[in-house]
Order: structure tokens, then C-alpha cells, then sequence
């Protein structure tokens, strides 16, 4: 019963051996030189604390939304791969609806200029 | 390995909602690929809607559950589908000389419309609450959008923005009423639900009826019922009118008619717990919108409290809970949406580029120089207030016959008060069109199609208020 969770147990490990192994590696490792800049909170590329009144480029978040979009509809594929031949035709066919769907979105959002940059 | 047997599906009992949004995507896709010209757009959109409302008869021996029980196909779903076909080809046709006017030249706004029909179509034929939550949330997402559709226009946005985030929070609470529900009977489903209740052994459980108050929260706030009706007035203002006009109907019906699902239908047991509140809810939301609706001096507005008071009658349907309140509530939509229709034609008519025209003095003598565009509006305002021999009237009528049935006289008492008291702001403008000097020139563009849905509301509020006796026949069936 136990032994069913040891794929996933091994894994649970492997993860924390990975992370725990990078921030100690590091500590002993890596060079240490200390500036302001870097002794701020990180924030993804951004500074922590400026005005809110300024202006950002709506671009990144076109993009951002649609990488989510995109990309959460892709998790549903792992599944069905897996199960492919015991879903059978139904589930071709169902997927392959899902696919079509899909794509007219991609070709709304190209055709639109979602995808343009400039 | 064992394949996996295909769930059994019945494809044929979800055909409007399938129709609708095959045809939805059509328009975004046709959208794409035409110029400026977005006729062909309410072509396809209007097809869509007449193939829907056939497609929903395709089932006969009603009513018919799918999708393991959450989905039916019964009486009221079918007349609800029509109600939702009718209303959303009325906005697209009313709202064609309005973008053009206004210049909104978005094809989304055509698909939109006809992904929130699929939205209402699944509302009203939902019987597990997951598939009412979703509903309401598809119906939720394309009204924000619509609107807010003109972009450039703060009030739009405002009320967009209001709409948004009010719209939110009140989910909030319905879901979290449908979580404490299913907490305490272990089911979405309705039906299993309406047996745990009919058993007696959730009943009194708190929890239960926590859930309640917080779904009537919910849907209260959905229907714009006081005292969870302040976005009303303010998103009524500042969406473009057609917007207006459908979302005082579609999106209202839909939700009523789950309304009735949920509380009627699945929990008549325990109506002493539910029926006193929507009792409070009814008689604040016909006082409140009433005597709001006499301030106003914005058309727009003054039908955003008339609509608040309309919900203040329509849930009288849901606590009476018996089939005449069914078939009340059918008809009163059917009506109401001529009506609003009706009345909402006219006020894009009069109205200008920009939101010009829309205060009550600019009708002041709509009589004298167009007297069957202030005639119209003249019946399609009394019909509101429920003056014989219209819609309006019959409507109320079997809505209050249906209640004295149940024995609620001092509600039916109250609810005649009303529709008393709201003749005082309806013949208001009527004063003001037929008794009152013009304040400047009117320069009225007939446009065809706006009047094309006038003249459709006009024989609808005159025909169902003179032989509403095959409609009746067919709601009551």
C-alpha cells in the first residue's frame, strides 16, 4: 500500500534536497559582496518602493495573460496523453474539439495583434 | 488496461446553448476577416439566436435530465430560451443604428451578446449549482465587458469598473452560500437536495440556513433587489443603452428563473425560512425603487429604479411557489421585456451622440412634433406601471393572483400600493411629452431599425395585454 507512494516520496525528497542543496551550495560557494541594491526585497526586476503614479507598458500583461491562458490549457493535454488509449475515439474526438477551439482562439489573438509588440 | 466508458451525454438537450456558441465564435472569427461593415456580423448573430430557439424544442416528453441530473430540459427552460432568444435579438437590433451613431465598431460586442445568452440559456436549465454558478458567471464576465464597451467614455468604465467589483463580492457570497449548502447535504445537485430537505433531516441544521441567506444575498444582488441594488442606477446610467435595455431583461430573467429553481422548486419545505426574507426583500425592493424612481430626472435612470421595483414584483412569483407562480413569472418576463424594449428604443430615438437627450425635460413636447414615437412611449410606460389592457397589467395580475392563491393578501395589498405609486413618475414624462413646451429642436434620425423594434415591442405589449390567453396557456402548459 505504502510502496504506491514511493515514486511520489522520492520526488518530495528530491525536491527538498534540490532547494535546500542550492541555498546551502550557495552560502558556501558564492562569492559575497554586499550593496544596497541587492539587500532590497526582490520584486521581480522591479524596484519595492516607488510612486504609483507611473506609467508601465500594458504589453507585458497582454503577454502575461495570455502565456497563462495558453499555458493552463496545455495541463490539460498531460492527462489525456496519459490515458490516451483508454479514452478511445470519445476522447479524440473530444480533445480534438478542444484543440479546434483553442485554435481559433490563437488565430483571434494573432489576427488582432495581440501578438505584436510594437 | 480497461478503456474508460464515454460518459453518456445528451448532446441533443444542450443544443441551444451548443447553437449559440458555435455561432458566437463564428462572429469573432467572421469579425476577423471583414472591414469596417459589421453587418454581416448581426446577420450571423441573428441566425444564431432564431437556429437557437428552434434548436431548444428538439426534445419532446418533458422534462428531460442530462449530464447525470444537472441539466434539464423542462417547461420553463424552453420558455426561458425563447425569453433569452427574443431579448437578445432585440439589443442587436436596437443597438445597430446605436454603434453606428455612437461609434463603436467592435465585432465582440455581437458575440458577447450571444455568450451571455449561452450563459442565460444554462441558467435557467441548471439543476446542480455548479452549473448555476457558471452560468451566472458566464452571464456575469460578458455584461462587465459589455458594459464598459465604450472604451473612451469615463461613465462606461465607471460603470463597468462598479459592476465589476460589486459583481465579485456578491458572487463571493454565493458561492459560499452553495458551499455551506453542500456542506450540509453532501450534493450540488437540486434534486438530491430537495429530497435531503423533504426527508426533514437537514432542515434545521444551521449551517443550511446560513447557506440560504447568503445564496438569496447572491441572487439578490444579481437581480438588483434592495438592499443590494446601489450598482443599479449608476451601471443602468452609464452603459450604452441597448446594453441597458438587455441587461434589465436577459440576464434578470435568467437569474429569476434560477431564483425560482433554487427556492421555489428544490426547498418549498423550508419556505417559512427563505419566503420571510424574500417577503422583506420584495416589499423594500417595490417601496425603495418606487419612491427612487420619483427623484430621478434621468430617464435612465428612472428605469433603473422602475427595474428594481419590477424585481420587487417578480419575486412575489418565487414566494408564492406554486405553478401559477411559474407561469406568472414566464409571462411577466415575456411582457416586461416588450415593454423595456419598448421604452429603451425610444430613449435611443431621442437620445444623441455622447449621452445627450437623456434627461426627462428633453421629452417635454415629444408630442406635438413626433406624436407616435410619444404615444408609444406613452403606452409602453403605462404598461410598466400596470394600467388594463396591457401586457403590463396581465402580467401583475396573474403574479398577484398567484400570491392571494398562497394567502399573502397584505403583500398583494402592498405590491397594488406600488403600482399605484409608480404611476406618479411614468405619467411624469408623459406630462412632460404631451403638456410641456419643447426645450430646443428635437433632430430626430428614425432610424429604421430602432423603430423596427419599437413597432415589434408596441404589438407585443398590446397583443400579450389584449389575448394574452395562448401565452398564458403556453407558461402555465
Amino acid at each position: 500500500m505504502l510502496e504506491s507512494y514511493l515514486g511520489a516520496g522520492l520526488m518530495l525528497l528530491l525536491a527538498i534536497g534540490i532547494a535546500v542543496g542550492m541555498v546551502v551550495m550557495t552560502s558556501f560557494l558564492g562569492p559575497k559582496r554586499q550593496f544596497a541594491d541587492k539587500m532590497e526585497p526582490f520584486e521581480c526586476g522591479e524596484s519595492p518602493i516607488v510612486s504609483p503614479h507611473q506609467r508601465f507598458s500594458v504589453k507585458f500583461y497582454l503577454v502575461a495573460v495570455l502565456f497563462v491562458l495558453f499555458d493552463i490549457e496545455a495541463v490539460f493535454f498531460f492527462p489525456w496523453a496519459i490515458l490516451f488509449k483508454q479514452l478511445g475515439i470519445f476522447g479524440f474526438v473530444e480533445m480534438l474539439l478542444f484543440i479546434l477551439i483553442l485554435g481559433v482562439g490563437l488565430l483571434y489573438v494573432w489576427k488582432r495583434g495581440g501578438l505584436d509588440w510594437e | 488496461m480497461e478503456p474508460i466508458p464515454a460518459p453518456s451525454i445528451d448532446l441533443v438537450s444542450l443544443a441551444p446553448v451548443l447553437v449559440l456558441t458555435v455561432f458566437g465564435i463564428m462572429v469573432l472569427v467572421t469579425d476577423l476577416f471583414i472591414g469596417k461593415n459589421k453587418s454581416a456580423l448581426v446577420f450571423i448573430s441573428l441566425t444564431g439566436l432564431l437556429m437557437a430557439a428552434i434548436s431548444s424544442l428538439a426534445k419532446y416528453d418533458l422534462p428531460v435530465y442530462s449530464f447525470n441530473g444537472a441539466y434539464i430540459v423542462d417547461h420553463l427552460s424552453v420558455f426561458f430560451t425563447f425569453i433569452f432568444c427574443i431579448s437578445s435579438a432585440l439589443a442587436i437590433l436596437v443597438s445597430i443604428d446605436f454603434n453606428q451613431r455612437e461609434g463603436i465598431k467592435v465585432g465582440e460586442y455581437y458575440s458577447l451578446i450571444l455568450f451571455c445568452t449561452v450563459g442565460m440559456v444554462l441558467l435557467a436549465s441548471s439543476t446542480d449549482m455548479i452549473m448555476i454558478f457558471l452560468g451566472i458567471e458566464i452571464v456575469s464576465i460578458c455584461l462587465y465587458v459589455l458594459a464598459g464597451i465604450r472604451r473612451n467614455d469615463p461613465k462606461s468604465n465607471e460603470a463597468a469598473l462598479k459592476y465589476f467589483l460589486l459583481g465579485a463580492f456578491a458572487t463571493g457570497f454565493l458561492l459560499y452560500g452553495m458551499a455551506l449548502i453542500y456542506g450540509t447535504t453532501g450534493s450540488t445537485k437540486l434534486t438530491i437536495i430537495a429530497e435531503m430537505i423533504r426527508e426533514g433531516s437537514v432542515r434545521s441544521e444551521p449551517l443550511m440556513l446560513m447557506g440560504v441567506v447568503l445564496l438569496i444575498i447572491g441572487f439578490g444582488f444579481k437581480v438588483a433587489s434592495v438592499p443590494f441594488h446601489m450598482w443599479a442606477p449608476d451601471v443602468y446610467q452609464g452603459a450604452p443603452t441597448p446594453v441597458t435595455a438587455f441587461m434589465a431583461v436577459g440576464p434578470k430573467a435568467a437569474t429569476l428563473a434560477a431564483f425560482f429553481r433554487v427556492f421555489a422548486e428544490t426547498m418549498p419545505e423550508i419556505s417559512p425560512s427563505w419566503g420571510i426574507l424574500l417577503y422583506i426583500l420584495s416589499v423594500l425592493s417595490m417601496f425603495i425603487g418606487n419612491l427612487g424612481a420619483i427623484m430621478q430626472t434621468n430617464i435612465k435612470r428612472l428605469l433603473a429604479f422602475s427595474s428594481v421595483a419590477h424585481v420587487g414584483y417578480l419575486l412575489i412569483a418565487i414566494i408564492a411557489k406554486n405553478s401559477l407562480g411559474s407561469a406568472s413569472l414566464m409571462f411577466y418576463m415575456l411582457a416586461y421585456a416588450f415593454m423595456i424594449f419598448g421604452a429603451f428604443g425610444i430613449v435611443i430615438l431621442i437620445g444623441r451622440k455622447g449621452d445627450e437627450n437623456l434627461e426627462i425635460e428633453n421629452y417635454s413636447g415629444l408630442a406635438y412634433k413626433h406624436p407616435i414615437l410619444a404615444l408609444s412611449m406613452t403606452i409602453f410606460l403605462l404598461s410598466l406601471g400596470g394600467l388594463p389592457p396591457l401586457a403590463g397589467f396581465v402580467a401583475k395580475f396573474y403574479i398577484f393572483s398567484a400570491a392571494l392563491k398562497e394567502g399573502f393578501v397584505v403583500l398583494v395589498i402592498l405590491a397594488v400600493l406600488n403600482s399605484a405609486i409608480s404611476f406618479y413618475y411614468y405619467l411624469k414624462v408623459v406630462v412632460y411629452m404631451y403638456m410641456k413646451e419643447p426645450i430646443k429642436e428635437f433632430n430626430i434620425t428614425l432610424s429604421p431599425m430602432t423603430l423596427f423594434v419599437v413597432a415589434i415591442a408596441l404589438f407585443g405589449t398590446l397583443h400579450l395585454g389584449i389575448f394574452p390567453g395562448p401565452i398564458i396557456a403556453l407558461a402555465q402548459y
